[in-house]
């Protein structure tokens, strides 16, 4: 197990763009004024000629992009979460989507990690919203091994791609020897048959912590990291569903729209057993540190285990 | 141009307008208005302008063009299937459930057609990424796009526009359809647009002001964009909308109403006619 690395997956995400583009000469970067932000800087000092700022206009950048995508660039446009999927929404949609074009579209500040900005900056609402235009891929890696994979995958997939990327330092919990990401596969991190754990991105290592010291309660759960919301892995949902009757599912999202609401239409319809939806529960955040945050909205490893347990003696 | 030249560009949009009625009728829905007074600049661009084949649609080396104003697509789809991009019996069924040709172009199926569009003011947007792309790549094709005056009203046009004249994309050629007229009524009225000119100069753009139903200047205009340098060009074409058919000329109730058969009967007259004076 190679060590610990403390680092946000939006810096994972430019060290890897960066990597990635030394043998794909049609790779191209946009940005709307937030490199410095969204770690595409990395990539803009490394390749000057392959990175366009587009200023605050993030409508037009998805569009530019499109424009770029039709004539074989791959484009990987990157803003905040919110302008990216929230203000570019339409453009993604009609410009991007509509077409099928090979555009990578990274969410940086997602979720209310964005800590002291606050509410108008922390999005809670990117994995719905990209998750309804047919044919987009949703992807929300939760360490540095697994964005640097994400980042090549997308790469791979020949059409269009959302890349949710976290603003705050995490440690990692993947081994990248080891380690293999394919779209739309979950992970099974913990094996248990008392209750099965589906996570996804930032929050995947604190409900590992959680689901790991539960063992030790006797509280047996399964935990899988749901890195890929769409296409979401039925068979391993359907799976936990049979074989554990109960699932919770953990993200730094809203309950509506999210990976939560994704399973459950899995299981209702093909193995109906109770879903326990655990994120942000249909609110605004507000301004504060970012892991005073995760703690207040109860999405902090003890916060988690609270729940889980909570949910397990309801039985 | 000589005046052959001249007299074929008038038939072939005078046949490109008798398509635009005939799907937009069999349709019984769609936009006649803005196809028309369009249709000019349309057929220029693919009978005399743009490198395009239509046997290579997807040939990377091609001009390109985006209608950003994607409900006039009845004119488009007339002049892809007049060059030969698809039989011209695909537009009986424009807009028909299993049909090719969408109420909005769609890149995907129908070939020729280099960019989805329909939402207004996204057009720009991509034509600014070809051509970045045809900055990048060195090729030497250009891009053209072509949009509404009361399409000028969505805050991406601006931002594209910005876009373009920052990265000195002076492979791209805009053209604005001036009819003057929008679903609710008279642009001016609507949302005061004016003046565009300096709006676009403001931007850093060449702005050239035509006749946008005068093939002669438009074809000037074409071709002084091509010696614009360091910046993109703007063409502000001045049209009639409904340009053609006598009742729907400059009218607004025609934007987005198909003839009934009366009046489709009419149209088709009126164009007829137009073409064997052509002709004759």
């Amino acid at each position: 197990m190679a060590e610990t690395k403390k680092i946000a997956t939006r810096e994972s995400f430019g060290l890897a763009l960066c990597e990635l583009a030394k043998d794909h000469p049609e790779i191209v970067v946009l940005d709307a004024d937030l490199a410095a932000a969204t770690k595409t800087e990395i990539f803009k000092k490394a390749y000057p000629d392959r990175f366009f700022d587009c200023g605050i206009s993030e409508g037009n950048m998805i569009g530019v992009a499109a424009g770029l995508a039709a004539c074989g660039k791959v484009p990987f446009a990157a803003s905040f979460a919110m302008f990216a999927t929230g203000r570019a929404y339409e453009q993604v949609r009609n410009s991007v989507g509509y077409p099928h074009l090979n555009v990578k579209i990274a969410g940086s500040h997602a979720g209310i990690t964005v800590g002291e900005d606050g509410a108008t900056h922390q999005c809670c609402e990117d994995l719905a919203l990209m998750r309804t235009i047919p044919g987009m891929v949703v992807l929300n890696p939760a360490d540095h091994y697994e964005m640097t994979e994400a980042v090549k995958a997308a790469y791979e997939y020949d059409g269009p791609v959302y890349i949710r990327l976290g603003r705050l330092a995490i440690d990692s919990f993947n081994d990248p020897d080891t380690y293999k990401f394919e779209i739309g596969k979950g992970i099974t991190l913990e094996d248990g048959n008392d209750v099965t754990v589906i996570a996804t991105g930032l929050v995947v290592n604190e409900a590992l912590k959680a689901v790991r010291e539960l063992k030790s309660e006797g509280i047996n759960a399964r935990l899988i990291n749901m890195h890929t919301i769409k296409p979401i892995d039925k068979d391993i949902i359907i799976k936990a569903a049979k074989e554990t009757g109960k699932i919770i599912t953990v993200e730094e999202h809203n309950i509506i729209g999210g990976l939560g609401e994704a399973v459950c239409s899995v299981v209702s319809e093909n193995c109906p057993v109770p879903v326990k939806r655990i994120g942000i529960e249909d609110i605004f955040g507000h301004s504060g540190p970012a892991l005073g945050l995760l703690a207040e909205f109860g999405l902090d490893a003890e916060g988690l285990k609270a729940k889980i347990k909570a949910e397990c003696l309801r039985g | 141009m000589n005046s052959q030249e001249l007299l074929e560009l008038k038939k072939a949009a005078c046949n490109v307008r008798l398509w635009t009625i005939e799907g937009v009728y069999n349709a019984k829905s769609g936009h006649p208005g803005g196809s028309l007074s369009a249709a000019d600049i349309i057929t220029y661009l693919y009978f005399k302008e743009m490198n395009v084949d239509p046997k290579n649609p997807k040939d990377p080396g091609r001009d390109r063009f985006v209608l950003s104003k994607g409900h006039c697509c009845p004119a488009l789809y007339a002049a892809l299937a007049l060059k030969g991009f698809f039989p011209t019996e695909e537009i009986k069924s424009l807009r028909h459930i299993g049909a090719m040709l969408q109420g909005h172009p769609d890149m995907k199926h129908t070939p020729g057609v280099d960019m989805s569009s329909g939402s207004l003011g996204q057009g720009v947007s991509a034509a600014c990424g070809m051509a970045l792309a045809g900055k990048y790549d060195g090729a030497d094709y250009r891009v053209y796009a072509l949009l509404g005056d009361g399409e000028c009203e969505e805050g991406q046009v601006w931002e594209a526009a910005m876009f373009a004249s920052h990265n000195k994309l002076d492979n791209l050629c805009i053209i604005v359809d001036l009819n003057g007229l929008q679903i609710d009524g008279h642009v001016n009225d609507v949302a005061g647009l004016e003046p565009l000119d300096t709006k676009f100069e403001a931007f850093g753009f060449e702005v050239i002001k035509i006749d946008g139903n005068d093939f002669e200047q438009i074809e000037s205009a074409l071709e002084k964009a091509k010696t614009v340098k360091g910046k993109p060009t703007a063409i502000i074409a001045a049209t009639i909308k409904g340009k053609g058919v006598s009742y729907m000329e400059n009218q607004v109730g025609w934007h987005g109403k198909a003839p009934n058969t009366e009046e489709y009967e009419q149209a088709m007259a009126e164009l007829r006619a137009q073409l064997k004076a052509l002709e004759a």
